[in-house]
């Protein structure tokens, strides 16, 4: 049966969190009441991306775009919308008072290309029929009734596709060692460990296209002669859990995952594993050993995965993003894939734009696009008219990027260059309000948390650097300490036994570089110009703005301030704790950070 | 209440189903968290001799991995994102009040048992930052100001 219209609600964690289920009941509900139930389909989606704005409601075939949406506003939106065919011009996003309608025309979707995102939004992850109808599971037809092993590994290659996860290591050569490795038992492992925090893409991915990953380890399979996969995924992220078992049954129901899949002779099968909140098992050693239900502590390689993995077993392990590129990848061809993109990195990357932007959101871009296109086209420049500081990519693993280097295309080789990393896709912008060494003590703090503790270097060098950070954010710094910082730097570089180690130093090194003045001035002039490290900051009231409205010393949770009614205040430095909270207060700009 | 060392028997049959497969105890041990909240030392006991692993191993996996609790969280545990979108945009200062409000300081319980605190990595809702979750339910882009409102919805 045909419907007139298609509603489709964002079902992604960001929009369930604010409330979207109401509203994808609310619709059901609503249509019951006003009569239309039989002639519009609700539909629960993926992940839109456009999280800023959320929750998102979309309505076909007008593709008007609502965002911002509340339960309250569904009676309206069917009265309105629905049943008299006017949209209701106060939800639809707006922008520089031009009303956007459709969706080609907000800036934040204009310059992205999607693949990996290709079906959220779009289709209900819960029902594998809607996967199917946008061309789902063909390339696994494909696979298994036109193309040998060898020909699936040509694809991949003639495509170029580099592992999404962070190293970027060429896909078809991973596949290939598997494949040439002797042995009856081998294993495809999805790595759904998602620990960067900022980064948020495999979530949606699986939460929005759980199909897209079941067909790709299914081709895998076939392709490199294994019978069993392990979907690795935190347990932290319930929803992506939920909907992944739904397809997975789903799949199984259909012939296209269990026994003979598809009539073909061929047998593969799924099972989820969970992981318990440790970063390190990001690591596909450390993340093989979890899967054995051991510490998750990486062991050296070589060997590597793909010749020695999973229970001693040949074995292919990849991130979710990867997965996700494979069946577009086959259905359409690898020279397709190959002209999207850079030499250097073709096809498409995922990035969570977080932190300081107008638009925050999951944005999918050809590689080769330059930050300033990312961070002011698509994400509409820094909120609330504040100074562009910094972007930080590659997460605890990474560096930073500034404003000079805005117009570098990125790819792996150019993000590497400029002495930051392509990583999962976090991508953290940063203003003048951001404190570059509170920042990288963030950074640090975070791996000496999830340092596994196996290897000294890590261990002992990854306390060390924030231990340093810590003295020069107190006010205690010293400038051979940075040096200092520098040269444990180096030696866990080199001595690490896993990426983790190897990587920690890189925020304290790319900062150092590039914000060497922020450093010196909490050494030397005991000053943190972002007003962010309380012991180098002080509240002062400016006698000439300060009207005496009383508001900040009602707040002041320690009496700090003093003064009578339409009287100038003081803050007594003694019994000031720097809370802040008086600055966040007086209306009237009147309290200064030095 | 729950007796802590009285396993149900739907526990127990997931234990029989995964008694065989290899590499089984991190999705045992998850079981058996989502039952009682945490796992404790008499768990286990039940789990090493239910599983046959020595309670040594067992206990080697539970301080490894952050998401395994041996204390029992307080009836609604509230979850600070410190993911870095939520730091840069207050996350930390979040903790810090929840602390004054409470009396409790990060990964502590109160004392009337009602709110235990943590400070936890990316909940993956960085559009929305600062995030906390109370019991599962997310609260984004929260204001310090909005705390007693949110303890007071769940006290």
């Amino acid at each position: 049966m045909a419907f007139r219209n298609y509603i489709l609600v964002c079902g992604g964690t960001a929009c369930e969190s604010s409330k979207s289920d109401d509203i994808y009941n609310a619709l059901i509900a609503e249509c019951k009441a006003q009569g239309v139930a039989d002639e519009v389909q609700i539909v629960k989606t993926g992940c839109f991306g456009f999280c800023e704005q959320g929750p998102i409601v979309k309505i076909l075939p007008e593709d008007s775009f609502y965002v911002q949406v509340k339960p309250e506003d569904v009676p309206e939106l069917i009265a309105e919308h629905i049943i008299k065919g006017r949209e209701v011009e106060r939800l639809l996003y707006v922008k520089e008072k031009k009303k956007h309608a459709k969706v080609e025309d907000i800036e934040f979707y204009q310059k992205q290309f999607r693949i990996v995102l290709r079906n959220c939004g779009f289709i209900d992850p819960e029902n594998i029929e809607e996967y199917i109808a946008r061309d789902g599971y063909i390339a696994l037809e494909k696979v298994l009734f036109e193309m040998t092993p060898d020909d699936v590994i040509n694809e991949l290659r003639t495509a170029g596709l580099r592992g999404r996860g962070g190293a970027g290591f060429p896909t078809w050569m991973k596949w290939n060692f598997t494949r040439q490795a002797s042995g009856d038992l081998k294993y495809i492992v999805v790595n759904a460990d998602e620990g960067d925090p900022g980064a948020y893409m495999d979530r949606s991915v699986l939460e929005g296209d759980p199909h897209s990953v079941l067909e790709a380890m299914v081709i895998a399979g076939r392709t490199v002669g294994s019978n069993q996969g392990f979907i690795y995924i935190r347990a932290e992220y319930p929803l992506a859990i939920r909907r992944l078992e739904i397809a997975m049954k789903q799949a199984r129901e259909m012939g296209l995952l269990g026994k003979n899949i598809l009539g073909s002779g061929f047998d593969f099968d799924i099972e989820i594993r969970l992981g318990a909140g440790a970063f390190v098992c990001g690591e596909e050693t450390a993340l093989l050993a979890s899967i054995e239900g051991r510490r998750g502590m990486p062991v050296p390689r070589p060997p590597f995965p793909a010749v020695k993995g999973l229970w001693g077993m040949p074995t292919v392990i990849n991130n979710v993003e990867t997965w996700a590129n494979i069946p577009v990848i086959i259905a359409k061809g690898g020279t397709w894939f190959n002209k999207i993109g850079t030499q250097d990195s073709p096809g498409t990357k995922v990035f969570a734009l977080t932190g300081k932007i107008r638009n925050s959101g999951l944005v999918e871009v050809p590689m080769g696009i330059t930050l300033r296109e990312i961070i002011y086209d698509i994400g509409g420049g820094i909120a609330h008219g504040k100074e562009f500081k910094a972007v930080q990519t590659g997460g605890p693993s990474g560096g930073v990027i500034t404003i000079e280097n805005l117009d570098t295309p990125i790819d792996f080789g150019s993000l590497t260059k400029l002495g930051s990393m392509m990583g999962s896709g976090g991508m953290i912008v940063m203003d003048e309000d951001d404190c570059i060494v509170d920042v990288t003590k963030f950074y640090l703090n975070f791996t000496v948390d999830e340092s596994c503790g196996k290897c000294s270097p890590c261990r002992i060098g990854g306390r060390s650097l924030a231990n340093l950070l810590e003295k020069i954010t107190k006010g205690n710094g010293e400038l051979a300490d940075l040096d200092q910082m520098l040269e444990i730097g180096q030696a866990m570089k080199k001595a690490s036994l896993c990426a983790l180690g190897q990587t920690a130093p890189n925020p304290i090194i790319s900062s150092l570089h590039y914000f060497r003045d922020e450093y010196l001035a909490h050494i030397v002039d005991k000053k943190c110009p972002a007003g962010k490290c309380k012991s180098l900051i002080s509240y002062y009231i400016l006698p000439d703005k300060c009207i005496g409205c009383t508001a900040c010393a009602r707040k002041c949770p320690t009496g700090a301030i003093t003064g009578e009614r339409r009287e100038v205040h003081v803050i007594d430095q003694a019994a000031c704790i720097k809370c802040g909270v008086c600055y966040e207060t007086c209306k009237f700009g009147a309290i200064e950070v030095r | 209440m729950k007796e802590e060392s009285a396993f149900p028997k739907e526990l127990i049959a997931f234990i029989d189903e995964w008694k065989a497969k290899p590499g089984n105890l991190i999705m045992v041990l998850h079981r058996v968290q989502e039952e009682f909240g945490f796992i404790s030392r008499e768990s286990a006991d039940r789990v090493a001799l239910m599983l046959d692993i020595p309670l040594a191993t067992i206990y080697g996996v539970i301080s490894f991995y952050h998401f395994f609790k041996t204390v029992k969280p307080g009836d609604s545990n509230i979850q600070v994102c410190l993911g870095t979108a939520c730091y840069l945009k207050g996350g930390d200062a979040l903790i810090e009040e929840l602390t004054n409000l409470l009396g409790v300081a990060e990964g502590e319980v109160t004392e009337d048992g009602k709110f235990s605190l943590e400070g936890v990595r990316c909940v993956g809702c960085c559009g929305l930052a600062p995030v906390l979750t109370v019991g599962g339910e997310v609260f984004g882009k929260v204001t310090k100001d909005e705390l007693p409102g949110i303890i007071a919805k769940f006290s």
